[in-house]
């Protein structure tokens, strides 16, 4: 039985198509992927991300417990901040990419990807019996009980404020939503909960996610919607989710990382703080950083005319030394550049922009070339 | 979602519509197969001059998210491929019994054509 979220019914409402995602019965798209695609491009578009995983971790040694799990410096978050950051094996592999939040000095809730709940969960379970202060930080699994939508593109600033109205507490650092900038969150009130609004998001464009208790979840999800109609805003699925992030080049858990391939070798070594002290996977990651790494995460662009690059493709360099060089993990039809277009990982002589490589679709070799990330960035 | 399913043609359980002018017969994927897919960036034809059984596949479809094979419902010869939704592959979604035409066999065997789906069948398949 495939698990749903508390906005399912809405979904079905809205005549989506859904489809299996990582255990979920998710809507793939309501209309299609292209339409919902350029609406967040241009406009503005909501997505159901209730299936992804909230940790909270809690404590007096919630800072120091973090930080020996996750690559990224958790010290540098201030109150109402978030980063992107990674929990890596000891091999550097990837158990997962996540956002910390500090909600308060001694809270932090980690946001994770759906399909790598219950691998987080025990991972930081086994890491926390370990732990000599264990006795001062707790973990909590609090997935069943949160629900999270995406609001996401040019237009959402315009409106956020009309559906999101109230902030909560007196450690509120933004009256208003719109207010927040990026990695910034804040505590708002709705209905008698507090519930989470952060500037982040994974389709390239400005936005927020909303995380909040799974009973509110679905009145947010219409506020949201009703506030946001008049700017444009669409319902969208996991379609355009995954082509607005293969065109902005964030990783995708179980196509660009996993836990044979590490943070350096994804190209987000920007979020490894070698110099923040000891964490798993740390002597790894740093003889990669100082020695270099024998594959690489490559952005490409299919050359000519034809079939769009899908995951497990075959890579090859091109003529006149042709071979079977890496493997594409992300690829499809770029709505936005109307091309083939791709991610996969080739040995770091091939990882220059400018460098021609092949495809292999279906049993032909059709030309691409290796381009600078991302493929789309957001007009400032 | 209703999608059109003219009376005139045969259909197969994949999805391809037949319409049949002995001794050749025309292929295309029929309207509930491009409404599934949704938009379509991508057709990849068979080459003239090839030889099908019915039931092979001889066409790659792809919309922004999958490949999906097309398989000939008739047995021939491939005597013309529709160059046009080579071009402009959206011609499937915008008109998949007309101007989203694949392709033309010649038939092997005429009476394969009357063994497939029809209208009426092929609406129940699709619970249209």
């Amino acid at each position: 039985m495939l698990k749903r979220t508390p906005l399912f019914e809405a979904h079905q409402r809205l005549g989506a198509r859904l489809v299996e995602f990582g255990g979920w019965e998710m809507p793939v798209h309501y209309t299609s992927i292209m339409d919902e695609h350029h609406a967040v491009r241009t406009a503005a578009g909501i997505f159901d991300i209730s299936h992804m995983g909230e940790v909270m971790v809690s404590g007096a040694e919630a800072s120091n417990f973090l930080n020996a799990q996750l690559t990224n410096n958790i010290g540098k978050l201030d109150l109402g901040q978030g980063q992107y950051t990674l929990m890596c094996n000891e091999r550097g592999g990837v158990i997962d990419d996540l956002y910390a939040y500090r909600i308060s000095s001694f809270d932090f809730l980690l946001v994770v990807n759906a399909s790598r709940i219950e691998e987080d969960v025990a991972w930081l379970q086994k890491r926390h019996d370990a732990f000599p202060e264990r006795g001062r930080v707790d973990v909590r699994n609090l997935s069943d009980i949160f629900g999270a939508v995406a609001v996401q593109g040019p237009r959402v600033r315009e409106f956020i404020d009309l559906a999101i109205p109230r902030p909560a507490g007196s450690e509120a650092i933004a009256a208003r939503a719109s207010s927040l900038r990026k990695n910034e969150f804040d505590l708002f009130g709705f209905a008698d909960e507090t519930i989470y609004v952060a500037c982040t998001g994974y389709t390239g464009e400005d936005g927020f996610e909303v995380i909040a208790p799974a009973a509110v979840i679905e009145a947010i999800w219409n506020q949201i919607m009703e506030a946001g109609q008049p700017y444009g805003l669409k319902p969208c699925g996991l379609g355009a989710r995954d082509t607005l992030r293969t065109e902005a080049c964030y990783p995708l858990y179980g196509h660009e990382l996993d836990e044979n391939t590490t943070p350096i070798e994804a190209g987000v070594g920007f979020f490894v703080a070698l110099d923040k002290g000891d964490f798993v996977g740390r002597s790894v990651l740093a003889e990669q950083k100082a020695k270099g790494v024998a594959k690489r995460a490559v952005a490409f662009k299919m050359t000519d005319k034809s079939a769009p690059p899908r995951p497990h493709y075959p890579i090859w360099s091109a003529a006149p030394d042709e071979r079977h060089i890496g493997e594409v993990v992300s690829g499809t039809s770029s709505p936005t550049l109307n091309l083939g277009i791709g991610l996969g990982y080739v040995p770091p002589e091939f990882a220059k922009p400018g460098t021609p490589i092949q495809i292999e679709i279906r049993g032909r070799r059709s030309p691409a070339v290796v381009v600078q990330k991302p493929f789309y960035k957001k007009p400032v | 979602m209703s999608s059109q399913v003219p009376a005139d043609l045969r259909y197969a359980k994949s999805h391809e519509w037949v319409r049949v002018s002995a001794p050749t017969a025309t292929v295309g994927i029929t309207d509930h197969a491009q409404q599934e897919l949704t938009d379509i960036v991508f057709v990849e034809l068979p080459a003239e001059g090839r030889k099908v059984k019915a039931g092979e596949a001889c066409a790659v479809v792809e919309s922004v998210k999958t490949a999906s094979d097309i398989y000939s419902p008739v047995s021939g010869e491939i005597t013309l491929v529709n160059d046009a939704v080579v071009e402009n592959p959206a011609l499937v979604n915008s008109d998949p019994y007309g101007a989203g035409w694949f392709f033309q066999v010649k038939l092997s065997n005429e009476t394969e054509a009357a063994a497939l789906l029809s209208s009426v069948d092929y609406g129940k398949q699709i619970g249209g």
